[in-house]
This record gives C-alpha cells, structure tokens and sequence, in this order.
C-alpha cells in the first residue's frame, strides 16, 4: 500500500481490567470510521495481529499490571511506542483490580479453586502465567506519557484526546474527564 | 513426525486466552486444550464490602456485560433484604438487559465475527476486522456500528452513563423513567428492528457458504440450560431454570435458580483459569452443557413477540430435537437481537413503565443471597453471605462464558481434527480454530473474573507433552512459526 501521507500507527492493548474502556473506545460509534482514515489499528484485540510491531506512534493501555507476563507485555510495548496513553482507573491507579493486594494469591486461589469448587481442587498453575503479590499500575513498571482517568473515560473524552494527539497538540485532559467518571 | 502448534493470539474475542493442540506421529490432532490465562479474584475481595456496593463493585468484572453483573448483583441483594421489588422496577431492569442484550450481540456479531463471514475465514487476516468489513461492506459495518450504539444509547437513558451505570440498585432502580426518554427509547427502536431483520436475512443467505463450518463447528450432543418465564417462553431476567438433553428433551423444569448448587458442581483443570461447571448428577465430564443464545433458543417454547417467534420457527427447523451446532450461536444471537428490539418496545409501550414507585427499602434481613439473570452469553449466577451488618463474608459467582468451558475445549478440538492438518498448517486453519471460539461469543473477562485480550497460541505437542511447534502470526499477518 503506497498512500501519499502514512496514517498514525495505533495500538490498543488489555491488561488488567474489564474492557470497560475498549468498550467505551467503540462507543465513539461512526466516527471510528473517519478515525479509520486517520490511523491504522496496527495491533489490537479488535484485529488479528498476533505479535506487537516493531514501531508504534500511539498505544493505548487498559488495565493494571497483574501477572509477570503484563511486566514482559508492557515492557515490550514501551521499547516499541512513541507515546504511551494510560486509559482509564485501572491502567492510571490499578483501581478495582488492585483491590486483590490486601489479600495474598494463596488467599484469592483458596477461594476460588478450593471453597468455590467441587472437584479436582488445585491451583491451576499450567501454561499459565503467574500472579504478581501486588497488582500495579502502569506506570510503576514503565514511563507513561499521558493519563486519561475515568471508569470508564467518556467516549466523547476518548475521542477528544485522540483529535488533539493526532493534531500534534496537548489535550486539556482535566476538562474532559476525572477519577471514577 | 508430532509436533505442537500455537496460536497466539486469540483476537477479536474479549479476553486472554490460548490453545494448545495435541498432534500423534502421523499429524493428527489428538487433543486439545483451551486455556485462559488470567485471574482477578473478585470472590474474595468483595469479602467486608457493604452490600449496596455490590452491584457498583462486581459490574467491574466486565465492561462488555456490565449491566448483566449490575442485574444479578442486585437481585442478589434484593434476597438479603428479603424484600420483591416493584413490578414496574423488574420491568426497568428487563428493558436495561435487553437493552445489554442488543448492544452485546451487535459487538460480537458485527464488530468480531464478521470479518469471518463476509471477508472469508481465509482471507487477508490485516484486513480481517471490522475497518476491513468497513471499506467491503460499508452498509453492513454502519449497520453493527448503528444497533450497537442505540443498544448503548438506551442504557445510558435509563442508567445516565453507557458503561458501568450505577441506576440498579438493591430493591429495584434508583429513579424512575421520564415520559421523554421513554418517547426518545420509542423512537429509536424501529430502526433497531429494522437492522437486526435485514441482517438476519443477510445472514441465512450466506448460511449455505459456511456448510462445512456448521457441521464441525462445535457440533456434538450437549445438554443445554437457560432460565425460561411462566410459560416456557424466552425470558432474560428471571424465571426458573429448564435443562434439556441434545434431543430436546425436558430434564429439569422451573427449577428454582436459588438451588444452582442442586444442579451443577465445579471443577479445576491445572491448564485454565477458568473452572469447568458440570451437571452434578451426570458426573464429569459427561455432565456437559452449554448456556448463551443457541441454548435460550432451543430449550425455549416460544419468544413471545412476533418476529423473533417467526425466525425462531424457521431456526428451530434446520434440525430435529435442539440445535447442536455451535456455529449456530450466530444465528441464535440475529434472533435475540430482533427479540430484544421487540420486547423494549412491547415493555416501553405499557404506561405503566412510567410509574416512579420503583425501589422497596429494607435493611439486611437474610444470611443468604442468590441472584441469577441471563446475560448476553448465558446464565450468570451471584451468590453471597453478608454477616449482621450487611457486610460480605463470601461470595460465589458462576458466569456465562464458564458454563461453555467443556464445550468450548471439546468445540476446539472437533475443528483442529477437521481442518487442521499437523503437516501443512496455514493461516486460515488457525483462524477456524479462533472462529469456533468466537461462536461462543466467550468473555473472559466475567469467566476468570480476569480479562484481556485473548493471545491465542497453537502448539504442537508430541506424544511426551514436549513442544515441537508453533504457529502466530506476525504484525504483517504472516504466519510464524518456531520449530524445535
């Protein structure tokens, strides 16, 4: 494909969290369509890319850190993206997925595996990644460049901030969005 | 030689997942094992939280299906405080899943599966998504992108926000509707009637392109469960429990949801974080169901409006006793769309809908509560204890997407044995893999009570368990594999 201006290469990606702010990326509803001759979706659960590419100008993360395979995910992403955006509580706070740290993993499991289960009780534990003792957020693992809070933020707020990165200015985040919006 | 393939991963499904495809010497596949790799621990961080959190609190389990968790939550906390609700309140929260219902099958029909069905399960998978369906199609992508956002539109006139509302409450709604919104619901619906009839034809045109998909995706005999109303008819937000064997067969009927753990026990496979729900008295695995839409349409008498009882009619022909094909969940999903359009307007059109008693306020009064409602993708089950003050000390949860577990792995495993072929693997063979577990719409966010997306992996294992292959793609679609 030869087009006489290269679209913005996008990402999105889903760690810790409910996908509550993918779902609220949708629901910009047509304008994904004129965001479509913007950008392209190089990566993303809404395409079929398996691996991350190698150069990235924008990725978008929802969630927390919760497992070493987020670690390894999100530091891979950082060395191949220009700008990283945190979206939403879970990914700038850890919010509600980081509500597990005042219990340890053996405890979370024995609910869920032990309590909660009749048969074949265990610890599931192969091919799986392992739990982190403290869910985190983003940026305490890797350097993150904008902070879009909300729970989740506003499609309108979603679709501001990305006008303004795509326009090469700073989005005035606060007018648009909060904590727990 | 055996080998081991992976996918991953999974894309345009909502979780993190990937699967594991056991091959013998000669390139068969032998076994299959669909893994998801993510867990977030909701039973037991819940534990001190008041009870009138709940709802707010355990709808974070997922933002696809967060109406679905804010209904069982709440009808779980309308059984501590021991109090029934106000009819026009249970019809407010019908309409609000419904509502959930459209805007849920519109993303997994028209924004993941699509690009399958129109753009061809070979296809170019860079173009393979809904932008692709965009540019060949673009009459059909406005379509999804348009019953999707009416879908979200009324739960945000009814909960004042699309995601996460906070309107269901313990003891019914937190306020009532307005004579404008509900003219503003009124209006938008007949459009949303519309797409969803002219999409099921469009669907059952191309059905004869996907013959071989429909007789190996996922086709086997499997019970099937769903709550059902009074009468037999399709019913999303109470009712009783029937269970139905695969030839269509009454086992359990009305049977009180209150009483899950009479019907269906749990178990753990080392490889997953999601369990494996069972039918108790048939023991495991022998015991497996499967819930969501193809379920809700075969155990049900009837729809109870018009159109959908129509296409219900003409669905439930294509087979003598239940449908037994997974790949018919898509047509199963068309038909609750319609339904939903249908019966929100029905519910909207009843003036009674605007009555503003709508919540009963009582204090905890029971130990004990279970709330159960079907959400988009199946029964979902809320089980929790409160201690004197109406603090929780334990909770259960049995989500949708658990209740396929077993099918979706057996489901797995019948296509990798008809189209992939451990000696020539491509893409497309890969994606039919994915495709099968896209019918069954899984979210994994609410499943593990974990989420992400889902990195599909494929691996070739040897007779020893050892991996010899596996298969991806990269980020120019091409196919990448890693032998050793």
């Amino acid at each position: 494909m030869s087009e006489a201006i290269a679209k913005v290469k996008v990402a999105t990606v889903w760690l810790d969290g409910c996908s509550g702010c993918h779902m609220s990326f949708l629901d910009i509803d047509e304008r994904l369509l004129l965001l479509a001759e913007k950008i392209d979706l190089v990566y993303s659960p809404l395409v079929d890319v398996k691996e991350f590419p190698h150069e990235v100008d924008l990725t978008i993360v929802e969630g927390a850190v919760a497992t070493d395979e987020d670690i390894i995910k999100i530091r891979k992403i950082r060395r191949h993206t220009k700008l990283l955006l945190c979206l939403g509580d879970c990914a700038v706070t850890s919010n509600v997925p980081s509500m597990r740290n005042t219990y340890t993993v053996a405890e979370v499991f024995d609910r869920a595996y032990h309590e909660n289960a009749q048969l074949n009780r265990q610890n599931p534990s192969t091919a799986l990644p392992q739990l982190l003792d403290r869910v985190r957020p983003v940026h305490e693992v890797v350097k993150v460049d904008i902070f879009v809070p909300g729970c989740p933020p506003p499609a309108d707020a979603i679709y501001a901030v990305l006008c303004a990165i795509l326009e090469g200015k700073t989005p005035d985040i606060a007018a648009l969005t909060r904590f727990g919006k | 030689m055996p080998r081991q393939i992976m996918i991953d991963p999974v894309t345009r499904i909502e979780g993190h997942a990937k699967i594991t495809l056991h091959l013998s010497d000669s390139g068969e596949v032998t076994d299959a094992q669909f893994h998801v790799t993510q867990f977030r621990g909701f039973e037991k961080f819940c534990q001190g939280r008041p009870l009138t959190e709940m709802p707010s609190l355990m709808a974070r389990t997922c933002g696809i299906c967060p109406v679905s968790h804010l209904i069982a939550a709440s009808k779980a906390c309308d059984a501590l405080l021991a109090v029934r609700i106000p009819a026009t309140a249970a019809n407010l929260r019908r309409i609000l899943n419904l509502a959930q219902i459209m805007q849920s099958h519109a993303l997994s029909f028209f924004h993941l599966s699509s690009p399958d069905l129109l753009l061809g399960m070979d296809s170019d998978p860079v173009r393979r998504n809904i932008f692709g369906v965009a540019t060949d199609r673009p009459e059909l992508a406005r379509d999804g992108i348009r019953i999707r956002q009416i879908g979200q539109m009324i739960i945000e006139l009814l909960g004042g926000k699309r995601i996460h509302p906070a309107w269901t409450v313990p003891g019914g709604v937190s306020s009532p509707l307005t004579a404008e919104h509900r003219d503003t619901i009124l209006a938008m619906l007949p459009e949303a009637t519309a797409i969803a009839a002219r999409t099921l034809r469009w669907f059952k045109r191309s059905l004869e392109n996907f013959t071989e998909e429909s007789t190996s995706f996922g086709n086997f005999p499997t019970y099937f469960l769903g709550l059902v109303g009074p009468g037999g008819e399709l019913e999303h937000y109470d009712g009783n429990l029937r269970l139905c064997d695969a030839q269509g067969n009454l086992v359990e009927e009305q049977f009180p949801p209150e009483r899950y753990q009479d019907l269906i026990s749990e178990a753990v496979e080392p490889y997953s974080f999601m369990k494996f729900p069972y039918l108790k008295a048939q023991g495991y695995p022998e015991g497996i169901y499967r819930v969501g839409p193809l379920a809700r349409l075969n155990i049900i008498d009837k729809c109870g409006t018009p159109g959908a009882d129509q296409e219900w009619a003409e669905f439930r022909e294509l087979h003598r006793g239940a449908l037994l094909s997974s790949f018919h969940f898509h047509y199963a999903r068309l038909i609750e769309m319609l339904y939903a359009a249908e019966k929100m307007t029905q519910l909207l059109k009843d003036p009674t809908i605007l009555n503003t008693f709508v919540r009963a306020r009582a204090k905890p009064n029971a130990e004990e509560g279970v709330g159960v409602a079907e959400a988009p993708r199946g029964t979902l089950i809320h089980h929790y204890k409160i201690d004197k003050d109406g603090q929780i000390t334990w909770a259960n949860l049995v989500i949708a997407t658990g209740h396929n577990n077993l099918a979706m792995n057996r489901g797995v495993l019948q296509v990798a044995q008809r189209f992939v072929r451990g000696n020539a693997i491509e893409e497309g063979m890969l994606n039919r893999v994915e495709a099968l577990i896209r019918c069954y719409d899984p979210c994994l966010s609410c499943a593990t009570h974990a989420v992400g997306q889902m990195p599909l992996q494929i691996q070739l294992l040897d007779p020893k368990r050892n991996v010899i292959d596996q298969i991806g793609r990269d980020s120019n679609g091409e196919q990448t594999r890693s032998s050793t």
